[in-house]
């Protein structure tokens, strides 16, 4: 079984969903969603074990040799996204089953579970994949669920939410499969690596940059990179509470890898930055990005809301790693899109189990909570902490390389802007722990600490901040290889 | 065990007894009978690694965990920081034994969480004493700030709020904006943030690219409190006073200062620092801290506000002891961080005592108090002598070997500021004791008493504190607590001890300069 991982990673889910469907009973849909999902955390960590033991593994889907056949490639860099989407479901459905029950109808329950796998499958296949319109079938079946998903939530302004994000995303998607088309035009093949040695060739042309840019426009659209985030901050608030943990710790995050993916593997690092000087888009845009999302977040009224416009913040974190190009930069990418995964997803479900007990987010709504409400309050400093970037949290390291790869190449504008973006974050960190410890009311009648079932996953994670701020050699490592892997340099 | 594991050891002790508070919170006695013993243990621990950094044996180094290739959570014994550890466990069994006192007295609330924050602050304070590395210290001095966060805003009032706002501000901003991004560029330029006798960043960049980095240090090390990155020590005067006599007093300015030095001495080295032409700039700011501090303190009519500014004035000393690059300089800076410390917190407990006895906060309201609260003014006289630098307290050493270094550095300009500060510290703390013992009670006084007493418009304290019982008449007055009384005493007399006997910060920082005397 171990020789077709890549593959079941992908299919296990896929086939779970449907099933969860059919039991149609919110209990044992559940089940079956827990246990394909601690499934996938299983295979994804026998990954992550085998690429970095063996190398690339290459997996023919029914015996079809690639080009003809569909091939996934699993290297470091997919491993680990794998791993991050797999850990974040794994711990995102313990949770969901108290925060769904309180949230949704019994009736929506299962087919809540169904989209949940299907999300989750579109998501590992986009990560395994090495076939360039296969990433764009795996991104439609994480897209369309997204969207049922984030329709779920019980403010109808989730309805308007998820059709912004339906439009926005169409349109990145669209953009995606043209730029996909435009290169199969040119070369004849959809395989990623035959694209590669095949791409050369015809770069001079003027398709291929047309290509680049229509993939670029519509990635950075599901990367929500600014300014097309729009869809983000509507999309993250309304849904409900367990589907914004789980979107916000792996939706962009993939996007982000097939950034990375389509720039380095499939173009190429010289085309990609010095042909279409992507450096010179992507570095500016991340810097706007953590300033003025940053800025935006410190006025907002929702929890929610404010965490999603830091998230697209964050995103700039990551961005800006990836345009910087170099091997210190894309690992500081790699490594903030696992360690902002582990402090969203921790802060987004502090917001849940508020949401459970007390019914809002607002921030007024958080007044007393640091005593009514202590380990979900607590968890969310802690996460709030490591988003600062607070040494001994995972945050501090993302900083700590990102600076450095900014360092290197003598850009200390661009280090000063990082550090004046966890500055912000104090800002709109402290104004929510302000509330929930100073409030000079307290919490409402009746208010008591969130059920264990929420509590413990919210832990986990916060707990994993702290884990691997301390012991970050693990984390560091992987993302190295990784970015070894995509910039095609040997260790 | 090894030195650098009992330190983690001796660090990791005021843990345990933040646990112990908090499992024994419906114990007061035995509550704050915890915290004493725990402190006692501390400090007994902390002073069983003296004799190692005397006879220098072996690599002391201990590594707890290593978070990055080459970044690593480590611990080290070195002079400069067993004095600054040695000097905050000590002076933390002392402002136990005062807050016992003091938090009853004055019917504090939420004791356990005070008590609680307190220890780990210490831990903390104990951790950036200890660290082998910039990324350590880095580590402990972030948690110290947030630590200490809960005690500044005890009250939990509307200006605790706001002050609170402005502690973590200026502390956050300078560390993460200055202080981080200085500490990834010694990263990248030497390779390494272990703190190494003579330095790490000789020779790795230009001038200017170093002298930037030291520019970053010096006020990215918000906690040393140069101008203008000051205002959130005046700010942190809200805390009850405790807290300010012994972290703002001692252990948070001094892991401020601390650092300074550690960087002047173990990142730069000092001879790359008499170098670099920035470094005789940051000189002036420090001495133009040292003025300004100073001409603010006499301004200041409430005695906790006048004398967080003679702190900020104060640490900018060690600052300069830093900045001189030399020998001198670096005993005077090293010694200072303890003669002040034994000298401001004893004029610390003494405004707390009078808080607590009298509950009066302004200086002018004070007169006469001498009489009725001897022991207190006495002790108060004791402290500012410290501070002037007049015999017989132990400031004046550290005073001296300050200027001689300004002498070594030809900088008559340095000494000249040094002895003008000393004219305005005469004044401002004098003037405290000398209304206290000299001046006649005004005739108002009796009223101005009364009429706080019956309370029509008590009007807020600027401390933010509440006074939950009516104010004794002022013919009542006496002298506060017995703990706080003790505390008082115990701290007046190791002042005068350190005129007497200043040989062992004198022989640590000897060490830390190198070459035997001076």
């Amino acid at each position: 079984m171990n020789e077709h991982l890549p593959v079941l990673v992908v299919v296990v889910p896929l086939i779970a969903a449907p099933i969860a469907a059919l039991v149609n009973r919110p209990r044992i849909s559940w089940a079956v969603a827990l246990g394909a999902c601690v499934w996938a955390l299983g295979a994804a960590v026998g990954l992550v074990r085998r690429v970095l033991a063996e190398g690339v593994i290459r997996y023919e889907l029914g015996d079809w040799a690639a080009p003809i056949g569909i091939e996934y490639v699993v290297d470091a860099a997919s491993a680990w996204v794998v791993l991050i989407v797999a850990a974040m479901g794994a711990a995102v459905v313990p949770y969901a089953r108290a925060s769904i029950e309180h949230e949704l109808t019994p009736d929506r329950i299962p087919l809540f579970y169904t989209a949940f796998l299907l999300c989750l499958s579109g998501l590992l296949g986009i990560a395994v994949t090495g076939d360039a319109f296969n990433v764009f079938v795996f991104l439609e079946i994480s897209s369309l669920s997204a969207y049922v998903l984030i329709a779920l939530g019980r403010d109808r302004r989730a309805l308007t939410a998820s059709y912004q994000y339906l439009i926005m995303g169409s349109v990145g998607a669209t953009f995606i499969v043209i730029g996909i088309g435009l290169m199969y035009v040119m070369t004849g093949t959809l395989n990623m690596a035959d694209l590669a040695e095949r791409l050369p060739a015809v770069a001079g042309t003027r398709t291929i940059p047309v290509a680049f840019t229509f993939l670029t426009v519509g990635i950075t659209l599901k990367l929500a990179l600014f300014p097309l985030h729009l869809w983000l901050p509507n999309a993250y608030t309304y849904a409900p509470s367990a589907v914004t943990a789980f979107i916000a710790a792996t939706a962009t995050k993939v996007a982000v890898y097939m950034l990375l993916r389509f720039f380095f593997t499939v173009f190429g690092a010289a085309f990609s930055y010095d042909v279409m000087q992507l450096d010179r888009i992507l570095i500016p845009l991340a810097l706007v990005a953590i300033l003025t999302m940053s800025l935006v977040a410190i006025y907002q009224e929702n929890v929610k809301r404010l965490l999603a416009y830091s998230s697209v913040a964050q995103i700039g974190y990551m961005v800006l790693g990836i345009g910087l190009g170099s091997l210190l930069g894309v690992t500081a990418g790699l490594l903030h899109l696992f360690n902002h995964a582990l402090m969203k997803g921790a802060l987004f479900m502090a917001m849940g189990c508020v949401t459970y007990r007390v019914g809002s987010v607002r921030i007024e709504a958080m007044a007393g909570l640091g005593r009514a409400m202590p380990w979900t309050m607590a968890a969310f400093v802690v996460g709030g902490l490591s988003l600062i970037g607070v040494p001994l949290t995972v945050g501090f390291i993302s900083k700590w390389y990102l600076v450095q790869a900014a360092l290197e190449q003598g850009m200390w504008p661009v280090a000063v802007v990082v550090l004046v973006g966890s500055l912000l974050a104090v800002v709109y960190v402290w104004k929510v722990v302000e509330v929930a410890y100073f409030g000079r009311s307290p919490a409402p009648e009746g208010v008591r600490e969130a059920p264990l079932g929420l509590l413990v996953p919210t832990w986990t994670l916060a707990a994993a901040n702290l884990y691997f701020g301390i012991d970050a050699g693990l984390a560091t490592d992987v993302a190295t290889r990784a970015a070894q892997a995509l910039l095609g340099v040997l260790p | 065990m090894s030195p650098g594991a009992l330190a983690l050891f001796a660090a990791g002790l005021p843990v345990v007894g933040a646990l112990l508070v908090l499992a024994l919170r419906r114990h007061p006695d035995v509550r704050e009978g915890a915290t004493l013993v725990v402190g006692g243990l501390t400090f007994y621990h902390v002073w069983m690694l003296l004799h190692y950094v005397r006879d220098h044996d072996g690599p002391f180094r201990f590594e707890i965990v290593e978070v990055l290739p080459g970044v690593s959570l480590a611990f080290d014994v070195e002079p400069l920081g067993l004095l600054f550890a040695l000097v905050a466990s000590f002076l933390w069994i002392v402002t136990t034994l005062y807050a016992v006192g003091y938090m009853r007295g004055h019917h504090e609330e939420n004791q356990t969480r005070f008590y609680f924050f307190f220890a780990i602050s210490i831990a903390a304070a104990l951790g950036v004493a200890f660290s082998a590395n910039l990324f350590t210290l880095f580590a402990f001095y972030e948690a110290l700030t947030l630590c200490t966060f809960p005690l500044v805003t005890h009250h939990q009032t509307e200006e605790a709020r706001r002050a609170g706002r402005v502690y973590l501000g200026i502390l956050l901003t300078t560390s993460i904006a200055f202080q981080l991004l200085a500490i990834i560029w010694t990263w990248q330029l030497a390779g390494t943030v272990e703190f190494r006798e003579g330095g790490i960043l000789a020779g790795t960049a230009s001038s200017t690219v170093l002298g930037a980095i030291l520019v970053l240090y010096v006020f990215g090390v918000g906690k040393a409190a140069v101008m203008p990155f000051h205002r959130w020590l005046p700010a942190a005067m809200v805390a009850p006073t405790p807290v300010s006599a012994l972290l703002h007093a001692v252990a948070v300015v001094k892991a401020g200062v601390f650092t300074v030095l550690k960087v002047a001495v173990y990142v730069f080295g000092i001879d790359l620092l008499g170098t670099l032409d920035v470094t005789m700039w940051l000189a002036w700011v420090a001495a133009a801290t040292i003025l300004l501090a100073s001409l603010v303190a006499f301004r200041k009519d409430n005695l906790k506000a006048r004398l967080a500014y003679s702190t900020v004035s104060q640490l900018s000393y060690v600052v300069l002891g830093a900045l001189l690059a030399n020998r001198f300089g670096v005993i005077g800076g090293g010694m200072h961080i303890a003669m002040h410390a034994f000298g401001k917190i004893t004029l610390f407990f003494a405004a707390g005592a009078v808080m607590v006895a009298a509950h009066e906060t302004e200086i002018s309201r004070m007169k006469g108090l001498g009489r009725t609260m001897p022991v207190t003014f006495g002790a108060f006289l004791v402290g500012s002598l410290s501070i002037i630098g007049l015999p017989p307290a132990g400031g004046v050493w550290s005073k001296w070997y300050l200027g001689l270094g300004t002498l070594e550095a030809g900088q008559l300009g340095l000494l000249v500021v040094l002895m003008l500060s000393t004219l305005l510290s005469l004044y401002y703390l004098l003037e405290v004791p000398v209304k206290a013992f000299f001046s006649a009670r005004p005739a108002d006084a009796h009223h101005g008493g009364t009429a706080a007493h019956h309370g029509e418009d008590p009007a807020p304290h600027r401390e933010g504190v509440h006074h939950r019982e009516g104010v004794h008449e002022r013919e009542g007055v006496h002298e506060a607590p017995w703990p706080c009384l003790l505390a008082i005493v115990i701290t007046a007399a190791a002042t005068v001890a350190l005129f007497f006997w200043p040989d062992l910060p004198f022989e640590l920082m000897t060490l830390l300069a190198g070459g035997d005397g001076p």
